[in-house]
């Protein structure tokens, strides 16, 4: 790989809402950028419907991502897949990124937009069974499951979301729920308490995931009672909701308790020439608008921050329609 | 070589009776993953063009008799086939370099 392919102004490590739209404006500032990402359009990309984007009416989630990476790319924006295992402050406008295929990286200025990594529930034969009826993934495995019965598991919105999904589909549903009744959006819960197939579990967690070669049932355990009992299902879903897996920056950056990073109003981190954006941020509200609008804040205030360090030169300035020399 | 676009009818002909490995994406098109798969998979077999391996797709909705067979349970699931058998499996989306290395694995 020659230097002009591992060189950059900026740097974004995340290709979703935050990542990609931060790419689209740092390009149309005319700085060299790139996007390392695990994947296009993240969590958003695996959502079959998205009705509360602006201008956009009802869309299929992969499709506007898909859209998002069209327009960074067109302003010149390079995207590659792979994974950041680490990012390193070398001074305050130089830093390096390695990845797990092995190629290091270098930036003028970095911006971190890799969103949130679904939760496990971290009991016995969760990895074991991953894919072979352990699924986090409702709208890809769901159809799957036609006519089988399966334990939706976890706890609040996501659960109920995906036990709506899988009673339209599923012979039988097991709705697992740690807290003692459903927390969610009302009309979607009465959904789910009307149907005749869902059986509720309340107060109740998953101790373990039972097969051989694949599924054959869970182990569930009633925090009140403490009554533990079998139950033969086909496939599980868990449904936890997200945690940040913050690794590649750890030690460098200040993260808040919940290992998001810590950003100030301009997005910027405690270290000088990072910027963070999107939902692996302690901004509240994790939405794609939220998302693409922090990603756009992200890259003008690194255009910025870059141009105070005289590290770039005062190029068109296309976004506020005015040409500086 | 493009990529193979596999069926319930041609899967014995073109998977269990090759003589090289063959890499199976099982995919559907409702599966997010799947979509964002898809363009990889096409690359890597246009990079992989001449070498001794088939690249090939089968959609999990229109052919479930071969999906059940294998026990797909999850999307997108990669297999290798080599002597008519799977040898090896990924789930979920992968990267290009972690593609590559799968495949590489069995050449």
């Amino acid at each position: 790989m020659n230097s002009s392919e591992t060189q950059y102004d900026v740097v974004i490590v995340g290709g979703a809402a935050a990542g990609l739209t931060a790419a689209l404006y740092s390009a149309r500032r005319t700085l060299s950028t790139l996007v390392i990402s695990k994947d296009i359009g993240g969590q958003a990309s695996i959502t079959s419907e998205i009705e509360n984007y602006p201008g956009r009416g009802l869309v299929d989630g992969f499709e506007l991502m898909d859209d998002f990476r069209k327009q960074s790319e067109k302003f010149g924006a390079r995207i590659v897949i792979d994974e950041v295992t680490r990012v390193t402050p070398k001074s305050e406008t130089s830093f390096e990124i390695t990845t797990v295929s092995g190629t290091t990286y270098s930036a003028k200025g970095v911006i971190l937009a890799f969103g949130l990594t679904p939760r496990d529930l971290g009991v016995p034969g969760e990895a074991q069974f991953k894919g072979r009826g352990v699924s986090t993934c409702v709208t890809c495995d769901g159809p799957l499951y036609k006519g089988k019965t399966v334990a939706v598991v976890g706890t609040g919105l996501p659960l109920v979301d995906g036990a709506e999904l899988m009673i339209k589909i599923a012979a039988h549903v097991y709705a697992v729920e740690k807290k003692q009744k459903f927390v969610g959006e009302k009309a979607m819960i009465a959904l789910v308490e009307a149907a005749p197939n869902v059986e509720k579990l309340f107060s109740s967690e998953v101790t373990e995931i039972l097969g051989d070669q694949k599924v054959t049932g869970i182990r569930v355990k009633n925090s009140v009672s403490g009554e533990e009992k079998n139950i033969a299902v086909d496939g599980v879903f868990t449904e936890l909701g997200y945690i940040a897996k913050t690794d590649c920056v750890k030690g460098v950056i200040e993260l808040d308790g919940e290992n998001h990073i810590v950003i100030d109003e301009k997005n910027a981190t405690d270290v000088p020439g990072v910027f963070a954006a999107g939902d692996i941020t302690s901004v509240s509200y994790k939405q794609v608008v939220v998302s693409a609008g922090e990603g756009a804040k992200a890259a003008l205030s690194l255009y910025t921050y870059l141009q105070s360090k005289g590290v770039i030169a005062r190029g068109v300035n296309i976004d506020w329609g005015i040409v500086k020399a | 070589m493009a990529e193979i676009t596999l069926t319930d009818q041609n899967f014995e002909a073109e998977v269990l009776q090759s003589s090289t490995p063959v890499l199976v994406d099982f995919w559907a098109s409702w599966c997010g993953p799947c979509k964002q798969l898809g363009p990889v998979l096409e690359e890597v077999a246009k990079e992989y063009e001449g070498k001794p391996v088939k690249i090939a797709k089968l959609n999990v909705d229109e052919n479930s008799a071969t999906a059940q067979k294998y026990g797909i349970q999850s999307i997108p699931s990669l297999l290798i086939f080599k002597g008519g058998q799977p040898v090896d499996q990924s789930l979920g989306f992968i990267p290009k370099p972690q593609l590559k290395a799968f495949i590489d694995k069995h050449l």
